[in-house]
């Protein structure tokens, strides 16, 4: 037997043709990266156009005070972001305890809400003459509203509030990827050598989940940094706020242009420490299954209900329910609006094809980091992301400008009149442009939990780039893939400048009917459509709560199985006299 | 898939846009819910298509990139400084017609016919009816120490108050003006900031006295129309159309608009901004959004017309828009909003 043994081949270094050539990946991943870096060009040159007159004047009585006020909030912001998202990211995954299912969604629900609307409703509710006050004086007796001051809504704490609890979810979705694709075995070897679960929290799994906290919480803060409406609300004098103040009431739309990519620089230098101290400690493995959850009992388990009802309680179901009062009052009054079906549909189908093109847009820019370095393009999309949406909204007007003037010189206009601009194409080509950070960012992350040498195994036996990005990296990211799916379907839904500003004709969204009806003093007439929004954001909320959360590592064994059987028939596509007889 | 089949919606709006006939395209910063019950009318009685797309900042920046293939007809903007914006960047056009010439002041329209005001809206004073008997009856009467701590404002760099402060340093000058801006801001019992409106729940809730307000919101407050809640608001506050101190009048703004440098549909949006000039339209004008008609021959709404009888001032529309973005300037050199 052993002596007619086949002589087995030696297995050859993969050689290069399998593979797509080196700068292909470079190529595409710039490719792509184009929808962010050519409206920033086109800032670029707005900014150029514009004189450094306004220079002088900001730097002596403006950017020292919005510097310091946009600092501390988004520094109390992340404190505030960070500490709830990680700890409830945490306990849903580590632990069994009462309504633990309930809440691992209900978690994600203030994403669901602009967070100007929920200023709104916070200021009505925390008003002195609100409900909340209103109800304490009658406690305490106290008849005049001015008998009792506490302290006023509309101030920077009141702002960090409002922004924590708004943008909590954004490092709770990818903390919580994360801890899906931690290895169980580290954490349960350390469990099984005593150590407590607050120690085993802070010493393993914080650690690891490291990348997913700064890439959640980059994506908050600068959804903060790109902020106006709420902070403006607030009486918040942001860095942002002298953008826009610039641009609406001096009519400098090229002065808001400079002081916008000015804003970049810290923004860039921020990344680039981060990913410095990040490189270090970078460390992957494979997960084989998820962390087994240790039953709470007692007041543990009451105490781990209550820390993850409470920001769901805060951030969504406070706002959440005087809007339906409100909704509830204006429809007895003016009957059911059903004119909102279709701005639904509008909102539901402009968020729906950006989500896709953005998933796959960004999962291509993130392999293409990973497998040939590409990591600048990536950079810029992701630092693009703080750039507020009302100025990137201008940089694409210019970008779909220059595009319908070139088509126009080419002599391609045959519909007569421009192509792109003010069309539905433009509208999902702007969401993608600004959020394209989101899937990227989420990604990163997780690919930083994918040891390379599986890369490299399944290279080695000649599978193409492409197969291993969906047959291996895929399935392995799913949880990445849902989460940022998710936040950027809420993301397009509740996006408002860039929709104001690029939309076609008698073209309305659920967005901008609710700013249509802030904008005329009567939020309340939009409560209707922010619910609807809310509703619209749950959808797939919903869907990703129906399947079992455990199973988000479950479905491995199949997938990897397939992984195997596709690098499995390359092989023997390549070593075809191995394989004789064999089946 | 999806997205082809997207690209190809995209084309046929592009394409029905362009092609038909008997309709113009109106570019608005006003909120739907006011004009769109107004265009409606206008359809219902001239057969003529109202296309629209409500804009906030930035409706000069998409017109501008449109170009020569702009389908934009008609501009409509609030605030004199917002609409000189788009007549100095020459996104507007002369515009002869004689139902507009005889509809609208000439101190309320451009001489050469590039804008027109369609409604006005003066910055009234409100105070509170249970604290305030003596109320101040000027603007810069808000800056005297008697105020000190009471005064509540929407913030500073808002277009309403900008041309406020800008009709102010077209009158003084800019060292009276930011003489008036630190003494007002001394004068403030909390942090300049979100509405209107928020005046005078404020000054309900005693953190207030005084503050100012536009002259609709009292409408939209005191009729109920914004809900019983805030009606509660409106009767708590008192309201005063002051003049300033030289007395030539309230300072009014104006909500106007201007044809497209561009407009493929020229007749029919001269015909639309002739229609928001008749009685029919300046009567939904007075009556559903509490404004002041532009027409001098008719009267606003009862709960307006019960503020008093309103005296313009005399300082010229365009000189503050001029001074705008000087009086912003002032805002933050002086720290307002902080």
């Amino acid at each position: 037997m052993t002596a007619n043994a086949p002589t087995l081949p030696r297995i050859h270094a993969p050689s290069n043709r399998r593979t797509v050539g080196r700068g292909f990946p470079h190529v595409l991943a710039w490719g792509i990266s184009l929808v962010v870096i050519l409206p920033l060009l086109a800032l670029l040159a707005l900014a150029l156009r514009g004189s450094g007159a306004l220079w002088p004047h900001l730097i002596a009585y403006v950017l020292p005070a919005a510097a310091l006020e946009s600092a501390l909030l988004l520094i109390g912001t992340a404190v505030l972001v960070i500490a709830i998202g990680t700890t409830t990211a945490w306990l849903v995954t580590a632990y069994e305890f009462p309504a633990r299912r309930l809440l691992a969604w209900a978690l994600l629900l203030p994403l669901a809400m602009p967070a100007y609307i929920v200023a709104y409703a916070y200021l009505d509710l925390l008003h002195p003459i609100g409900p909340l006050q209103s109800a304490l004086r009658a406690v305490l007796g106290i008849a005049n509203p001015a008998g009792l001051r506490l302290p006023d809504f509309r101030s920077l704490g009141g702002g960090i509030f409002l922004f924590g609890m708004a943008f909590y979810p954004y490092v709770y979705l990818n903390v919580r990827g994360s801890f899906l694709m931690q290895s169980a075995e580290a954490l349960e070897a350390a469990r099984v050598l005593g150590s407590s679960g607050v120690r085993l929290f802070f010493r393993i799994a914080l650690p690891m989940a490291r990348p997913a906290i700064a890439a959640g919480a980059a994506l908050a803060l600068m959804e903060v940094l790109g902020d106006i409406g709420a902070s403006e609300f607030l009486g918040i004098q942001t860095l942002t706020l002298s953008v826009y103040v610039t641009w609406a009431t001096r009519g400098s739309v090229e002065g808001a242009a400079q002081i916008a990519l000015a804003m970049l620089i810290p923004v860039a230098i921020l990344f680039a420490l981060e990913h410095a101290v990040r490189r270090r400690r970078l460390r992957a493995e494979l997960v084989s299954r998820p962390l087994l959850r240790r039953r709470l009992l007692g007041w543990r388990a009451a105490l781990a209900t209550l820390a993850c009802a409470l920001p769901v309680l805060l951030g969504f179901a406070a706002p959440a329910l005087h809007l339906l009062f409100a909704a509830q009052a204006r429809m007895a009054e003016h009957g059911v609006p059903w004119q909102l079906a279709g701005l639904a549909w509008n909102s539901a189908r402009f968020a729906a094809v950006a989500t896709m093109l953005a998933i796959v847009a960004g999962f291509v820019l993130a392999f293409c980091q990973r497998t040939a370095n590409a990591s600048l393009p990536m950079r810029i999309v992701q630092i693009g992301y703080a750039i507020p949406g009302t100025v990137l909204a201008v940089g694409l007007l210019g970008m779909l400008a220059a595009i319908d003037t070139s088509i126009q010189f080419l002599g391609l206009d045959f519909l007569r009149g421009p192509l792109l601009m003010a069309s539905a194409a433009a509208l999902v080509l702007a969401y993608v442009a600004r959020f394209l950070a989101v899937p990227v960012s989420a990604l990163e992350a997780g690919y930083a939990r994918l040891p390379k040498a599986m890369d490299d195994a399944a290279r080695a036996v000649g599978a193409h780039p492409a197969s291993i990005a969906w047959h291996i990296h895929a399935p392995l990211l799913r949880p990445m893939l849902r989460a940022s799916a998710l936040l950027l379907f809420i993301e397009c839904m509740r996006e408002l400048p860039a929709t104001l500003l690029l939309r076609p004709l008698n073209t309305e969204t659920l967005a901008t009917f609710i700013y249509g009806e802030a904008a005329r003093g009567t939020y309340e007439d939009g409560a209707a459509a922010a619910l609807l929004m809310v509703l619209i954001g749950l959808a797939p909320v919903l869907l990703l709560a129906g399947r079992r959360p455990a199973g988000d590592a479950q479905h491995l064994p199949r997938l990897r199985r397939l992984a195997y059987a596709d690098t499995g028939r390359l092989v023997k596509r390549r070593w075809p006299q191995f394989y004789k007889g064999t089946d | 898939m999806i997205s082809r089949r997207f690209l190809a919606i995209a084309l046929l709006l592009g394409f029905t846009a362009a092609a038909s006939a008997a309709e113009v395209n109106l570019y608005s910063t006003r909120e739907p819910g006011l004009i769109t019950p107004l265009l409606e009318q206008f359809t219902a009685e001239t057969g003529i298509k109202v296309n629209t797309v409500f804009l906030s900042t930035g409706l000069a920046e998409r017109v501008a990139a449109e170009g020569t293939s702009s389908p934009a007809d008609v501009l409509m903007v609030v605030d004199i400084g917002n609409m000189m914006d788009l007549v100095t960047k020459g996104l507007t056009q002369q515009v002869r017609a004689a139902a507009l010439e005889a509809a609208i002041p000439a101190n309320l329209r451009d001489a050469d016919g590039k804008w027109f005001a369609l409604s006005l809206r003066a910055r009234a004073i409100l105070v509170s009816r249970d604290r305030v008997s003596d109320p101040p009856l000027t603007y810069e009467a808000l800056a005297e120490p008697r105020w000190r701590g009471k005064v509540c404002l929407r913030g500073g760099q808002h277009p309403y108050n900008t041309a406020l402060f800008a009709a102010m340093l077209a009158k003084d000058g800019p060292a009276a003006t930011t003489a008036y801006l630190s003494a007002l801001k001394a004068n403030l019992g909390r942090k300049p900031g979100g509405g209107d409106r928020d005046v005078a729940r404020d000054i309900m809730a005693g953190i207030c006295d005084v503050g100012l307000i536009n002259t609709y919101y009292g409408g939209l407050m005191l009729s109920g129309a914004g809900g019983a809640e805030q009606k509660r608001w409106g009767d708590a506050v008192r309201f005063v159309l002051p003049t300033f101190k030289d007395g030539s009048g309230t300072h009014v703004n104006v909500s106007a608009a201007g044809i497209a440098r561009h407009a493929p549909n020229k007749a029919e949006a001269i015909r639309l901004l002739e229609w928001l000039v008749s009685r029919a339209a300046q009567r939904a004008y007075a009556e559903g959004n509490f404004e002041y008609p532009v027409r001098a021959d008719m009267a606003p709404n009862a709960i307006i017309a019960a503020f008093g009888a309103l005296r313009v001032d005399n300082t010229k529309l365009d000189a503050i828009a001029a001074k705008r973005a000087e009086a912003s300037m002032l805002v933050d050199q002086t720290g307002f909003d902080r």
